[in-house]
C-alpha cells in the first residue's frame, strides 16, 4: 500500500509548485488540540462580533434530491436577509445549491452580495466520467455559479493514483474559468488525518482556491480536528507559495457553539488574515437560526423559542 | 553569466517575498474578557495550623501574608510554624500512627481516602479558583488539570490501601511511620495529593509543610480532611517557610522525609540528614530536552513544545526547557513557534482564556529576569511574544532564545520560568548526547514519526520521563521521578507505594 | 619477608603432603613455588596500585595493594566506559555471563576454598557453595527482573505508557568483611544483574579471596570495567567514591558511625542513591533473601515512556 504522506512527488501536470511529502499528522495531538480550543470561552460582545462573522461566512446550503424552485427561492431569501427586520444581521456568504437550480438561485439574489455556489462534478460521489464531471461544471458556471464545490474522487485518492486526483483538480479549475474552485475532499472517507493533510496539499498544489471537508452526504463530516488540519496545510501552503486559500468546514456544523469554536481554530491558526469570508466559510443548512436565536438572546438576555425565527 | 546573474535576483526576490509571508494575529475578532467568577470562594483572613485534626494557633503567635502574585494583592495571613509547632504536629502524627492508622483495617483507610478524593472532585471549581489566585497559574490549568488530577491521585491510591500485598510478591511489607513532607509552589494541590495519598495508603501519617507562597489550597485540604473525617492526627499541615520545613525534615520523631523543590534544596536536605537512617525521596529540578526530528508530525510537536515550556508559566520541573532541532527543521520550526507565541494569552489567571497567568512570586520572577539577560549577554538571540503584560503582579513574556550553546548558562541552568532555548543537532547520536549533558535527569520530549528511533532514543535518554510525540502528560498509575541530580524516588503507579514501605 | 615468600602459594599445605624432595631438601626446596602477585583488577586487568603502596595480609603471608584515590579514580572511569556496553547487552545475554562465571567459580572452587583463609575447610566449602550458587542465582534474574518490575500504566487517556527498570550507573560498593567471598559476589549481583556497573572496595581484613574471584572474573565471558575491585583501607577508598561525581549510588554493607555520616553527606554533592545496610555473616547465607529481587530494585532507575495511541 502506497504512502500517503512520504511516497514522493507525483509527475503532476498544471501544478504550481513542486509537491513535497505531506508532513505526518499525530492524531492525539491533532485532536487535543482542537479540543483545547473548544475550551475558549466567547461570551458577550466576542460572541455578538463572532456570530455575526459567522453569518457573514455561511455558505446556506441545500443539497437534498426534493430541492425544488420555491425551496431555492426561500433559502436565498433567508440568504439575503436572515433576520427580517433586523437591519443589523448581515447577509450569508452564499446559496449552495445543485447546478440545475443555480439559475433560480441566480435571479433570487441578484442584486445583493450573496454568491451563488454550486456543488458540481457529479456530486456527492464524484464518480462519473471526467469528461462528464467537466461538464457539469462547466454548465453550473455557464449557469451563473460564482463557485464552484467539486468532489474529489476518494477511490482514486485512497488506491494511490494521487496524481490522477492532482490532474482532475487541475482540469475542473480550469473548467472554473473565472469561478472560484472549493475542493471537497470527503475527510469522513479518508480514514487518517495523513490522508486530509495529504490531499488537502494535493488540492492546494493542483490550483483549488478553496478546501472543504464534507458534502455532508457522509458521516462525520466537518469536525474540529479535521479543520484544524486542513487549517495546518493552509499555513503551510501560504509559507511555500504566498498563496491564501480559503477553508470550508460543511456538514454537522448545526449549533452557535460549534460556528464559533470554528471561529477560534482560524483565528488561533491562520489570524485574521482568514476572518473573512473570501478566506473562510460555513457550509450549513440549519446554522442559521441556532444562531440568530443566540444572537437574539445575547441583545435581549431572554432565552429563545424556535418558533419565533423562520424556518425555510 | 547573465543568466545566473538573472537567477540569483529571481532567487532574492524570491527570498523577499517569503520574508514578506507572516501570519497576523491581531484585533479582527477579540474575546471579551471572561473571568472565573469568584463568589463561590470563602478564605479566611486568617488560618492557623493543622495538627491533630484541628486548626491551632501557631506557638509563638506569628503570621505571614499570601498574596495573589497576579494583583500582588493580599489573600490572608497563613500560621509561620516554628520548632515547638513542629515537635506538636509530629507528635499528633506519631499518635495517631501508633494508635489509629497503622492499626486500622486497610480497607477502611481505604474508604477515607476515597472520601477525600470525592470530597476534591466536589468542591473542585473552588480548589481551582483558590489554586489560582494563590499561585498566579491560569484557570483552565487548575481547572482542568491540577484538581482533578489531585483527585485522580487520592482515588487511586486509596484502592491500593487493601492491596499492598500484591504490590511486592513474595514480600511482607509494613508502613514506615511517620513522613515528613515538603512540597513547592508549582502545583500546591497536586503535590500534596502526591505526597499524601500514597502515604496514608500506606498506613502512614503525615505532616506536610506547603510552599509559604502557597499555603491555601493545602489549607483547604486539610477543611477537606476534617470534612472527611480522618481521625485527628493522620495528616497535619503546618505552614512556614524554609526554616519550618528544615525543622520538619530534620526532626527526629519522622521517619520518612519526601521532598519536591529545587536540587540545591534537595542536596541540602540530603546532607542534613547523613546517617539519620530516614528513608527519603527526593523530585527535584530537570533542564529537559524537547526533541524534534525533521520527520516529526511537526504542527503537533509545535503544540507540544509550547506546551512543554509554557505550560505553568514554565514552573514545571519536567519543564521542555531545551528544545533540540534537527537542523534541517530548525528555521521552519523556529517561525512555527514565533506564530504560536503570538497567539498565547497572557494576563489574568482567572480568565479562563488566559494560556499564561502569573509568575509566582517577585523573586522567581527576578530570577528568571537575571537568567534571560546573562542569556542576551552570552549572545543567544531573544524573542519574546508579542504580548502586553498587565501592569501590575509578576508577569513574564513568553521567551526563546534561539543560537544558544550548550555552554550557556540558559542551556544548562533551570530557569524555571517561560523560557525556552533552541539548539540544534545533526544526527540522532549528537542529540542523545546534547540531551544527556546536563546534570540533571528528569523527563525528555522525542518528537519522529518513526518509531523505531524513537524507541531507541527513549532508551538512550537518562531521564525518568519520557514523552513521545507529546510532552506533560501525568496520571497516578504513572511513576514519575527521575535520574541524576533529578532525584530519587518515585510517585506514582505501583513503584510509588515503594518510597512508603518497609519492603521485607 | 623472604621467609614469607617462600612458603609461597603452597601456604596451607601441610608439611605432610609436601614431595620428599622438599622435606629433605637440605638447601631448600627443589623447587620453588611461584607467587602470584597480588593486584587490582580493574578494567578488566590486573594492575598494581598507581601509588605502589602495598598492605600486609593479616597472617602476614602475602602483600596485597593499597589501593589509592586514584586507583579508585581509574577503577570508576573503567566502570564508566563499560557502562553503555553491559547495559546494552539483552538480559539473556548478561544471565549467560553471570552463569559463565558461575561455572568458572566451580571450576576454581579448590582455590576459592583456599584463599578463604578463616573458619577450615567445612565453612570454606559452604562459601564457595553459596557464592556460586547466588550468582547462578542471579544469572536468572537478569532476562526477569523486567518482567517483574516493569508495568504498562494504565493511564486515564488515549496513550500508552509503560515504565521499566533500567541500570543506574556506576555503582560503588563497599563490600562487607565477611564472608569475603560471598558478601562479595553477594553485593556484586544485584547490582549487575540490571546493567549497572561496579566499583568494588572489597573486605578490608581478608583481600585475597578477590584475587582469585578476579580471575574468575577475567576467564568468565565477563566484560572489562563491568566490576573493578579495589584493595585497601575502607575508609580511604570509599570517601573519594563517595565524591565522585560520575558515581550514581552507593552500596555500604555494615559502614556506620561517622564513616556513614561523612559518606553519605558526601553522596549529596551529585544526590546519589544510598543504600546502607547492615547484615551479619550468617545472613548472607540465606539463598532466598540474598538473591531477592528487593535486593535488585535498590539499584534500577524507573523510566517511563509515554506515546499517544490512534494512527
Amino acid at each position: 500500500m502506497q504512502s500517503t504522506h512520504g511516497g514522493g512527488s507525483p509527475a503532476l501536470s498544471g501544478m504550481l509548485a513542486p509537491l513535497e511529502p505531506s508532513p505526518p499528522v499525530d492524531r492525539i495531538a491533532a485532536e487535543e488540540r482542537a479540543q483545547s480550543l473548544a475550551k475558549r470561552s466567547i461570551k458577550k460582545s466576542a460572541k455578538v462580533a463572532g456570530l455575526r462573522l459567522a453569518i457573514q461566512m455561511m455558505d446556506l446550503t441545500t443539497l437534498e434530491g426534493s430541492d425544488s424552485r420555491g425551496k431555492v427561492s426561500a433559502l436565498c431569501m433567508k440568504a439575503r436577509s436572515p433576520s427580517p427586520g433586523d437591519h443589523g444581521i448581515p447577509s450569508c456568504a452564499a446559496v449552495c445549491v445543485y447546478p440545475n437550480l443555480v439559475p433560480i438561485a441566480k435571479e433570487a439574489l441578484a442584486g445583493s452580495s450573496v454568491k451563488v455556489a454550486s456543488v458540481a462534478t457529479a456530486f456527492p460521489s464524484g464518480l462519473s466520467a471526467l469528461s462528464v464531471r467537466l461538464d457539469d461544471t462547466r454548465r453550473a458556471v455557464d449557469a451563473g455559479a460564482d463557485e464552484i464545490d467539486m468532489v474529489i474522487d476518494r477511490g482514486a485518492f485512497l488506491s494511490g493514483e494521487h496524481a490522477r486526483v492532482a490532474d482532475e483538480i487541475a482540469a475542473v479549475k480550469e473548467a472554473c474559468g473565472d469561478a472560484h474552485l472549493k475542493v471537497i475532499l470527503e475527510t469522513g472517507e479518508l480514514g487518517s488525518y495523513d490522508n486530509v493533510r495529504r490531499a488537502s496539499d494535493l488540492a492546494m498544489y493542483s490550483g483549488a482556491d478553496f478546501i472543504k471537508t464534507s458534502t455532508g452526504k457522509i458521516q462525520p463530516a466537518a469536525t474540529p480536528p479535521v479543520t484544524l488540519v486542513m487549517l495546518e496545510a493552509i499555513r503551510d501552503f501560504y509559507f511555500a507559495t504566498g498563496r491564501r486559500i480559503g477553508m470550508k468546514p460543511a456538514g454537522g456544523i448545526r449549533t452557535a457553539k460549534q460556528a464559533l469554536h470554528y471561529l477560534v481554530l482560524v483565528k488561533e491558526t491562520l489570524g485574521d488574515a482568514w476572518l473573512h469570508p473570501d478566506l473562510f466559510r460555513l457550509g450549513a443548512s440549519t446554522l442559521l437560526n441556532d444562531v440568530l436565536m443566540q444572537l437574539k438572546k445575547e441583545e435581549s438576555g431572554a432565552y429563545q423559542g424556535d418558533e419565533y425565527f423562520t424556518k425555510d | 553569466m547573465t543568466i545566473k546573474l538573472v537567477e540569483e535576483k529571481a532567487l532574492m526576490g524570491q527570498d523577499r517575498r517569503r520574508a514578506e509571508r507572516r501570519l497576523d494575529f491581531g484585533h479582527a475578532w477579540d474575546y471579551a474578557p471572561a473571568p472565573e467568577g469568584t463568589d463561590h470562594v470563602r478564605l479566611a483572613s486568617r488560618y492557623d495550623l493543622f495538627i491533630d485534626g484541628r486548626f491551632e494557633p501557631p506557638g509563638a503567635g506569628r503570621y505571614f501574608e499570601t498574596i495573589n502574585p497576579a494583583t500582588e494583592a493580599r489573600l490572608a495571613e497563613v500560621a509561620d510554624a516554628d520548632e515547638r509547632d513542629v515537635d506538636r504536629a509530629v507528635a499528633a502524627a506519631r499518635r495517631a500512627y501508633d494508635q489509629v492508622w497503622a492499626r486500622m483495617a486497610p480497607l477502611e483507610r481505604g474508604k477515607y481516602i476515597y472520601r477525600i478524593a470525592r470530597v476534591i472532585q466536589e468542591r473542585a471549581r473552588e480548589l481551582a479558583v483558590v489554586e489560582s489566585l494563590d499561585g498566579g497559574k491560569p484557570i483552565k490549568e487548575s481547572r482542568d488539570f491540577d484538581v482533578p488530577t489531585a483527585a485522580a491521585h487520592f482515588f487511586y491510591y486509596a484502592g491500593w490501601a487493601d492491596k499492598l500485598r500484591y504490590a511486592f510478591p513474595g514480600h511482607a511489607v509494613r508502613p514506615l511511620g511517620v513522613a515528613g513532607q515538603v512540597i513547592p509552589w508549582n502545583f500546591p494541590l497536586l503535590m500534596a495529593a502526591w505526597k499524601i495519598a500514597p502515604a496514608l495508603a500506606c498506613g502512614n501519617t503525615v505532616v506536610l509543610k506547603p510552599a509559604e507562597t502557597t499555603p491555601l489550597t493545602a489549607l483547604l485540604l486539610a477543611e477537606i480532611i476534617q470534612e472527611a473525617d480522618l481521625p485527628p492526627g493522620v495528616v497535619n499541615i503546618i505552614t512556614g517557610a524554609g526554616k519550618t520545613g528544615a525543622a520538619l525534615v530534620g526532626h527526629p520523631g519522622v521517619d520518612k522525609v519526601a521532598f519536591t523543590g529545587s536540587t540545591a534544596v534537595g542536596k541540602h536536605i540530603q546532607r542534613a540528614l547523613a546517617g539519620t537512617g530516614k528513608r527519603m525521596t527526593m523530585e527535584l529540578g530537570g533542564k529537559a530536552a524537547n526533541i524534534v526530528f525533521a520527520d516529526a508530525p511537526i504542527d503537533q510537536a509545535v503544540e507540544g513544545v509550547i506546551s512543554g515550556i509554557f505550560f505553568n508559566q514554565g514552573h514545571v520541573c519536567c519543564a521542555g526547557s531545551r528544545l533540540l532541532l534537527e537542523e534541517g527543521v530548525h528555521d521552519t520550526f523556529v517561525r512555527k513557534l514565533r506564530d504560536r507565541m503570538a497567539t498565547l494569552r497572557v494576563g489574568d489567571p482567572l480568565d479562563k482564556n488566559t494560556d499564561v497567568g502569573a509568575i509566582n512570586s517577585k523573586m522567581q520572577l527576578e530570577k528568571i529576569r537575571e537568567l534571560v539577560a546573562s542569556g542576551e549577554e552570552e549572545g543567544a538571540e531573544r524573542f519574546s511574544a508579542p504580548c502586553e503584560l498587565p501592569e501590575r503582579g509578576y508577569f513574564f513574556a513568553p521567551t526563546i532564545f534561539t543560537g544558544v550553546a550548550q555552554s550557556h548558562r540558559i542551556a544548562r541552568e533551570e530557569i524555571f520560568g517561560p523560557v525556552l532555548s533552541v539548539l540544534t543537532f545533526r544526527t540522532d547520536a549528537e542529540a542523545v548526547e546534547k540531551a544527556n549533558n546536563t546534570f540533571y535527569g528528569l523527563s525528555a520530549g522525542v518528537w519522529s514519526n518513526k518509531g523505531a528511533r524513537l524507541f531507541k532514543m527513549a532508551s538512550q535518554l537518562e531521564a525518568g520521563v519520557v514523552w513521545g510525540n507529546t510532552y506533560n502528560k501525568f496520571d497516578p498509575s504513572s511513576p514519575f521521578g527521575g535520574y541524576k541530580e533529578s532525584g530519587f524516588g518515585r510517585e506514582g503507579g505501583r513503584q510509588g507505594l515503594a518510597a512508603y514501605l518497609v519492603v521485607e | 619477608m623472604t621467609q614469607r615468600r617462600q612458603v609461597g602459594s603452597d601456604r596451607r599445605r601441610p608439611a605432610a603432603e609436601l614431595e620428599p624432595s622438599e622435606q629433605l631438601g637440605v638447601a631448600g626446596p627443589a623447587r620453588l613455588g611461584v607467587k602470584k602477585t597480588w593486584k587490582l583488577f580493574l578494567g578488566g586487568a590486573f594492575v598494581r596500585s598507581e601509588s605502589g603502596r602495598y598492605l600486609v595480609t593479616a597472617d602476614g603471608n602475602d602483600n596485597y595493594p593499597h589501593a589509592s584515590r586514584k586507583d579508585a579514580r581509574d577503577a570508576v572511569k573503567a566502570a564508566q566506559g563499560a557502562l553503555s556496553g553491559w547495559a546494552g547487552r539483552s538480559g539473556y545475554n548478561r544471565g549467560q555471563i553471570l552463569y559463565r562465571l558461575a561455572e568458572v567459580m566451580e571450576g576454581r572452587r579448590e582455590e576459592l576454598m583456599e584463599s578463604l583463609e578463616r573458619g577450615g575447610a567445612s565453612a570454606a566449602r559452604s562459601e564457595v557453595d553459596a557464592a556460586i550458587d547466588r550468582a547462578v542465582s542471579h544469572a536468572g534474574w537478569c532476562d526477569k527482573l523486567q518482567s517483574l518490575l516493569a508495568s504498562s500504566n494504565p493511564v486515564a487517556g488515549p496513550h500508552f505508557g509503560f515504565s521499566i527498570p533500567e541500570p543506574i550507573g556506576v555503582v560503588a560498593i563497599a563490600a562487607p568483611d565477611r564472608p569475603t567471598l560471598l558478601g562479595l559476589v553477594g553485593s556484586i549481583c544485584p547490582v549487575i544483574v540490571s546493567g549497572n556497573v561496579a566499583v568494588v572496595v572489597v573486605s578490608e581484613s581478608d583481600p585475597r579471596t578477590t584475587l582469585v574471584f578476579a580471575e574468575c572474573l577475567a576467564t568468565s565471558d565477563m566484560p572489562g570495567g563491568v566490576v573493578n575491585l579495589l584493595t585497601g583501607p575502607r575508609q580511604e577508598l570509599l570517601t573519594p567514591l563517595a565524591k565522585h561525581m560520575a558515581v550514581r549510588a552507593l552500596d555500604l554493607w555494615n559502614v556506620a558511625g561517622e564513616l556513614a555520616v561523612s559518606l553519605e553527606r558526601d553522596a549529596a554533592d551529585n544526590v546519589k542513591r544510598v543504600s546502607r545496610r547492615e547484615a551479619d555473616e550468617s545472613a548472607w547465607f540465606d539463598a532466598e533473601r540474598g538473591a531477592a529481587l528487593t535486593g535488585i530494585e535498590r539499584f534500577v532507575e524507573t523510566k517511563t515512556v509515554w506515546h499517544p495511541m490512534g494512527a
